[in-house]
């Protein structure tokens, strides 16, 4: 399966998506949503505006081992962005400069695949952030240089957090392509065997899982207790928490909705479930996304619709963080992903 | 009046039956919504006992519903298809048993 850029699709092009989104599957508004602005301003939260930052996102490049069905960057072994140390050298920076941020979120396509991702954990280390990576699992057996990955995770203290759709190969195989499940279970067990996920363990392991089809996540402790039994049960795996994300009506999901005729069905869904209480807790009003090369957004999601943030300071190598605290987070019909239900973020419900 | 008896769309228009008779509907939603909550019996489990029920009683809204609640909460195809199972064998049951009456009042009446 190749990514949507290589076959030269149409949503491809993220203003095609925002045009969808929009203006409906036929740009002519026969399908009218309501405006999530006009949600957002019967919650009084209209115009949305970010708290203290806490959470720096990089997206450190768009190359991955695995080409899944939902994947809202569209990220694939075709992908070829990926973030030069030079980018790396202006992030690291930032986190200097800026002591607030706490933690620092590593995300791709699989971040590993990037040449200076071990150089850039380290110094990030050295500046005495929390590190969280977000390891599709898979990447731990894709080649000999990275089974050594549960240990390089371990020396660093980093939290990790992968994805797994369900704790059967069914529905895991189905988003995420055949062999992911018993890959990812082995890369799971790997990680237990040097600590991680283990009962009282400071190595956190943190499971994500989302929905494989058009339907929203069930509750987040329902699936938890259920991970964790299947888990244990069948693989003898343990974890901490599970994460349970909304997929957002974007790239290869976007894709996913229209060519199966869920599109409208699922939008209605999502807007059904809009919760004013998730809303005011998204999780754009505590971090900022960085791309693979160095332009700064409002979430991963805005990066991947190409909507920069809404200031002068649009750039890593123009970060002024009174500038960014300052500034509107740009929302649009996809965010109703994120506050359906018990709400949606990188690390799970937020309600 | 639209000429047909089921439309998908109703099922969404369910929570306003209490514009005609609100204090009943209002008790109704509630215990329902308490009805399907964690309990004694998970959600979970709940949800696949609803699909069941929504067979043997054939009502339309409600199989769309919990095909797509049971789903989401994680039963697979080939579960969700042994519960309709289930249904079916106690409705077929269900009138097959009564081949005893049949059989009590033929003996009662043959020579």
């Amino acid at each position: 399966m190749k990514s949507l850029k290589a076959q030269h699709h149409i949503l491809a092009n993220s203003s095609q998506q925002i045009e969808i989104l929009e203006h409906g599957i036929n740009h002519d508004d026969a399908f009218k949503l309501v405006p999530f602005q006009q949600q957002l301003e019967s919650s009084g939260l209209f115009p949305l505006t970010p708290r203290a930052l806490e959470i720096f996102q990089v997206n450190i490049g768009k190359m991955c081992n695995q080409v899944c069905k939902h994947c809202h960057v569209d990220a694939g072994p075709d992908r070829k962005e990926i973030m030069t140390k030079a980018t790396m050298q202006q992030c690291l920076n930032v986190l200097a400069a800026n002591p607030s941020i706490k933690t620092v979120d590593l995300t791709g396509g699989a971040p590993e695949l990037n040449p200076d991702f071990r150089w850039f954990v380290s110094e990030i280390k050295k500046l005495d952030k929390h590190i969280i990576v977000r390891c599709n699992l898979t990447i731990i057996l894709a080649n000999k240089k990275y089974n050594d990955l549960p240990e390089f995770f371990k020396q660093h203290r980093i939290e990790v957090v992968s994805s797994l759709p369900f704790y059967s190969k069914d529905r895991t195989d189905r988003q995420r392509g055949d062999g992911v499940f018993e890959d990812s279970i082995r890369a799971l067990q790997m990680l237990n065997a040097v600590g991680y996920g283990l009962e009282g363990s400071e190595l956190k392991l943190n499971l994500v899982y989302n929905p494989a089809g058009a339907f929203l996540p069930a509750s987040q402790t329902a699936l938890e207790n259920e991970f964790k039994l299947a888990l244990k049960k069948d693989f003898d795996i343990s974890f901490h928490s599970l994460f349970a994300i909304t997929n957002l009506p974007i790239s290869r999901f976007l894709d996913y909705l229209l060519q199966s005729g869920n599109y409208e069905k699922y939008m209605e869904k999502l807007i059904a479930a809009y919760n004013p209480v998730a809303a005011a807790n998204v999780m754009c009003r505590n971090t900022l996304s960085i791309s693979w090369d160095g332009f700064i957004y409002d979430c991963d999601f805005n990066q991947m619709l190409d909507m920069k943030v809404d200031c002068t300071s649009r750039h890593i190598s123009q970060f002024n963080a009174e500038i960014l605290d300052k500034r509107n987070i740009l929302v649009n019909q996809h965010c109703y992903g994120c506050t359906a239900g018990a709400g949606s973020s990188c690390g799970g419900a937020v309600t | 009046m639209a000429n047909h008896y089921y439309n998908a769309e109703d099922l969404g228009k369910f929570g306003k039956v209490g514009e005609f008779q609100k204090p009943m509907a209002d008790k109704f939603f509630a215990w329902y919504g308490e009805v399907f909550a964690e309990g004694n019996l998970t959600a979970k489990e709940k949800s696949l006992i609803a699909l069941a029920v929504a067979h043997a009683v054939q009502c339309p809204y409600c199989i769309d519903a919990y095909s797509s609640d049971a789903f989401e909460k994680g039963y697979s195809e080939a579960q969700i298809m042994e519960a309709v199972h289930v249904a079916a064998a106690i409705k077929g049951g269900a009138a097959l048993v009564h081949g005893v009456q049949m059989m009590n009042k033929v003996k009662e009446i043959a020579m």
